[in-house]
């Protein structure tokens, strides 16, 4: 009792206490802000960090060791190995990005409408959920890549249509929530439309969650879809994906080991940031919510 | 408890019904039918390849290849490989026990690490140890497994030469593929364990053990880990699913020779057949698991079992 | 007989070490209580009387700890105890019953075989002890105990979980009982039935009930001794009639007149004015002097001790004579 009072206490003085603060003392906030800010500009400014272009081949230097053959060595077609991770990290942000957006629109949407709506509305929902979730979503992606072919649109696609549930699911709690408050009854009794309701009252007071959800997603999105493009399902040879490197580099292992080194390091560091950054977000905006 | 688990499996059953529609549905979106892509249409015969879609029942109605398909199913008939001819049924039975060993191996150690690794934490929370072990489990699982699978191969297969390097070969050639399936997984297990064992030494029922008189030993046996590992136990079986389905990518780094690495030779060779097969088995493997994971929740937790059986 | 008292507790203290800064749960408390005696603790929530329960248990949950004082067991202190003696007294010698039992009883286990497992510590054979624990089910008035020791917590009411919690906590025949709001959940006829099985197991096996309240209702129809507990701190204690009648520490006498009277037919609702203070920064002298109608100059600077008027009443006041904190 005593201590939930004092809780409270600690809480109430967030406001206090400047934001300056509060950012400075997450380290694991700017941890992530850090490799973020990294990440970020080496995909911005690639055509400056890369030593060649990515596919420019040199057969005299094929499968060279770092230091001798560039950085980070040269790949069986004497490809300057740095340069295409450098490059990949486009390929990358770019599909992390566009698999998160569509996820979090169609999740966003669907959780809305399933938590405003409820009934029928509601149990459709539930079951288009749960029939997304009778399949390992890795498989489910991998059926769909079958059924549209080979290529890193439909990656993007297949990766985006099996992780929206996740999202729909916790927005339809968080609109359960907030659709019962009195601002809300406030709109309806103004006779504000559904649609109104819940995309200029409920869904602004679902943001922290959102980009909570859409970060820690992101490195998700990005490694399933270097998985299907390591398959050979996604981006195909010459692009610099992080994936299809891997994949030329596996064919390397006792003669070029460090081919399939670096590009995985640049997916961990990523995903690492996008994790930390995520997970530093929630504890700022609301370290009790449920992600 | 029964009745509830009848209902439970109908719900399954129905659930499997929804993905064979699904599925259907997908594999009809295909651009182009296989008996075309295998067969040059400048050196197969017309009627040659009119004579095959018959032979596949290419050239019926949608639904009726639906219904047809879907009663083949239901007798355990997946149809034949487009490419080998062999019955689908026999080359998934012949690879499904692969899988299921390098999967089931996998949770099995993954749960023998992450519990006592999540229950360590959660009674030394707060401690520079409990630190340590939730940001390396969690640091984990940023690494994609494709990639740990590799840097397994270069460490352990070529320069330490311990296990071989892909393939099958007994029991050493499990030790990498398990590995990479345990090591990314452990985070999540062990951030559930931690969290749920935090949870539960704060609930008063706890307090109550001890004010009867109960010493630690029995207090955390019997009242915080009896009740904490429920969630985690009903985890073991949902999880099962999803180990199946990492392993798609693994077992082909590794050459197992399981449904995985069939699954992608099949993509890759647009063997729809096999393709449909190994999704429906898959599928129904998700869909018991799930049953099972919700029965034992129903058993071990009576508050579960009454709310299912008044039927929510 | 033993000259020692059944509990004596002098001067305990408490403290919450959290990210704020200290929370001086309870500061300095003292009381006693006989054989067969009733002695409520009464006081508004976050006054620290729950805690003070606690610590007679050594139960108070982490970040909390006991800093100094003595609770003394028929004269042995129980702080000096090892964790494995403390065992030893919980249940058999000191039990505790908690408020809402909704969440004190494990949803995952048998209501019988959770009075069971408190009788088994005393070396019973299971089968003998799941007889007497149907047997205790029927003595606390639960209909049908034989069925109804097979039941689930969530299958039984508040009521019947409140009787079940009671029955296992008297199952070991301790000589005293605390009661943390034994009530607070229940609906008002099942509170009389609670009180009047607590006084009745009381009769019959002459144990001590220190019952934790904020319901001076349950003080008049329980208690043979009341403490007032303020931000801490005993402010006042004696039997109940007395204090009831005549209330010396002004904040008793705030909190009497804030108890509804139906007898007189009142229609007024007295409340205390202000807000009990941040335990984290007490201010100095008396805690309750900001919000007391006759504070003196005196009663913001330094603490009043506990002074004794006259019949076994202690109150902390500068206008029941000058004692000081020892």
């Amino acid at each position: 009792m005593k201590l939930e009072l004092a809780q409270r206490e600690v809480n109430g003085s967030r406001n206090a206490r400047s934001w300056r603060t509060i950012l400075l003392g997450n380290g694991q906030l700017m941890a992530g802000v850090f490799i973020f800010a990294l990440v970020m500009a080496v995909a911005l400014f690639a055509d400056g960090l890369a030593l060649r272009p990515y596919d420019a081949m040199d057969l005299g230097n094929r499968l060279q060791p770092p230091g001798t053959g560039g950085p980070l060595g040269t790949d069986q077609f004497g490809r300057d190995l740095f340069s295409r991770v450098v490059y990949g990290s486009r390929i990358a942000l770019r599909v992390g990005l566009i698999v998160v957006t569509i996820e979090t629109v169609l999740g966003v949407t669907m959780g809305l409408f399933a938590g405003y709506y409820g009934g029928w509305v509601d149990r459709v929902i539930a079951s288009v959920t749960d029939v997304t979730w009778a399949l390992p979503p890795i498989v489910l992606a991998l059926a769909i890549v079958t059924a549209l072919g080979p290529s890193l649109n439909n990656v993007i696609i297949a990766i985006a249509l099996v992780s929206w549930a996740g999202y729909a699911r916790l927005i339809r709690t968080k609109t359960q929530g907030l659709k019962n408050m009195p601002f809300v009854e406030a709109a309806r009794a103004l006779g504000e439309s559904d649609l109104s309701i819940m995309f200029r009252y409920i869904l602004p007071n679902t943001f922290g969650l959102v980009i909570v959800l859409a970060t820690l997603s992101l490195p998700g999105a990005i490694l399933s879809t270097t998985a299907l493009s390591f398959l050979g399902l996604g981006s195909q040879p010459p692009a610099p994906d992080w994936g299809v490197i891997l994949n030329e580099g596996i064919r390397h292992l006792y003669d070029a080991p460090w081919i399939s080194v670096f590009p995985g390091l640049a997916i961990v560091c990523t995903a690492l940031g996008f994790n930390l950054l995520g997970e530093g977000l929630r504890d700022v905006l609301d370290p009790r919510m449920k992600v | 408890m029964l009745e509830y688990s009848v209902r439970r499996l109908a719900l399954g059953v129905l659930t499997v019904l929804a993905v064979t529609l699904v599925l259907f549905s997908v594999m009809q979106l295909m651009p182009g039918d296989p008996i075309r892509l295998l067969a040059d249409p400048g050196r197969v015969p017309p009627h040659r390849i009119e004579e095959l879609q018959r032979q596949w029942g290419l050239d019926r109605p949608v639904a009726v290849q639906y219904l047809y398909w879907l009663g083949n199913l239901a007798r355990g008939n997946f149809g034949h490989s487009i490419i080998s001819g062999q019955s689908v049924s026999v080359l998934i039975a012949s690879r499904l026990p692969f899988t299921l060993v390098l999967a089931l191996t996998s949770l099995l150690l993954h749960y023998l690490l992450a519990v006592p690794l999540g229950l360590l934490a959660a009674v030394r929370s707060g401690s520079r140890l409990d630190r340590a072990i939730v940001v390396i489990t969690t640091a984990l699982r940023t690494i994609p497994g494709f990639w740990l699978a590799i840097l397994l191969m270069l460490l352990f297969a070529i320069r330490l030469r311990w296990f071989p390097i892909s393939g099958y070969q007994g029991l050493s050639s499990l030790v990498l593929p398990v590995a990479t399936l345990t090591l990314p997984m452990l985070g999540g297990t062990v951030r559930l364990t931690r969290a749920e064992v935090l949870e539960t030494i704060g609930e008063r029922f706890v307090l109550t053990a001890y004010a009867k008189g109960l010493g630690h030993r029995a207090v955390r046996l019997r009242h915080v880990l009896r009740n904490a590992l429920i969630p985690v136990t009903v985890m073991f079986f949902l999880s099962l699913p999803w180990v199946v389905g990492g392993s798609v990518i693994i077992e082909n780094i590794f050459a197992w020779p399981g449904m995985g690495r069939l699954l992608w030779g099949s993509i890759t060779n647009q063997d729809l057949p096999v393709v449909q097969g190994i999704i429906m088995v898959i599928a129904i493997l998700t869909v018991v698991c799930n049953t099972i994971g919700d029965v034992i929740s129903g058993l071990l937790d009576p508050r579960v079992r009454i709310e299912l059986e008044e039927g929510r | 007989m033993n000259m020692a008292k059944l509990l004596q507790v002098s001067d305990l203290r408490v403290e919450f070490l959290t990210g704020r800064g200290t929370v001086r749960a309870v500061g300095g408390v003292a009381f006693q209580l006989d054989r067969g005696e009733v002695f409520a603790l009464v006081g508004e929530s976050g006054c620290g009387k729950s805690t003070t329960a606690l610590a007679v248990m050594r139960l108070v949950p982490p970040p909390g700890r006991i800093l100094g004082g003595s609770i003394r067991l028929r004269g042995d202190d129980l702080l000096t105890l090892d964790e494995d003696s403390m065992t030893q007294v919980r249940g058999r010698h000191i039990a505790m019953i908690f408020q809402n039992p909704m969440v004190s009883l494990n949803p995952v286990y048998r209501a019988g075989a959770q009075v069971q497992e408190a009788i088994v510590l005393d070396q019973v054979p299971k089968n003998e002890a799941w007889r007497r624990a149907v047997d205790l089910l029927g003595r606390v008035y639960i209909a049908d105990p034989a069925h109804r020791a097979l039941s689930y917590p969530h299958e039984l009411s508040g009521g019947m979980r409140q009787r079940v919690m009671t029955g296992m906590m008297v199952s070991r025949q301790p000589d005293l009982l605390i009661a943390d709001e034994p009530t607070t959940a229940l609906d008002v006829t099942i509170q009389a039935q609670v009180l009047d099985l607590l006084l009745e197991l009381r009769d019959r096996t002459g144990m001590a009930l220190l019952i934790i309240t904020h319901d001076l209702g349950i003080v008049a129809e329980i208690a043979d001794r009341v403490g007032v507990m303020y931000a801490g701190s005993l402010v006042e204690q004696g039997p109940v009639f007395d204090i009831f009648e005549e209330p010396l520490h002004p904040y008793t006498r705030l909190l009497m007149r804030a108890l509804p009277r139906l007898t007189k037919g009142q229609g007024s609702l007295h409340t205390i004015p202000g807000q009990v203070p941040s335990l984290i920064q007490l201010p100095p002298g008396c805690p309750f002097h900001p919000r007391c109608p006759d504070r003196m100059e005196i009663c913001s600077t330094k603490m009043p001790g506990l002074t004794v008027p006259a019949g076994g009443r202690e109150v902390a006041c500068y206008l029941h004579g000058v004692g000081e904190r020892q």
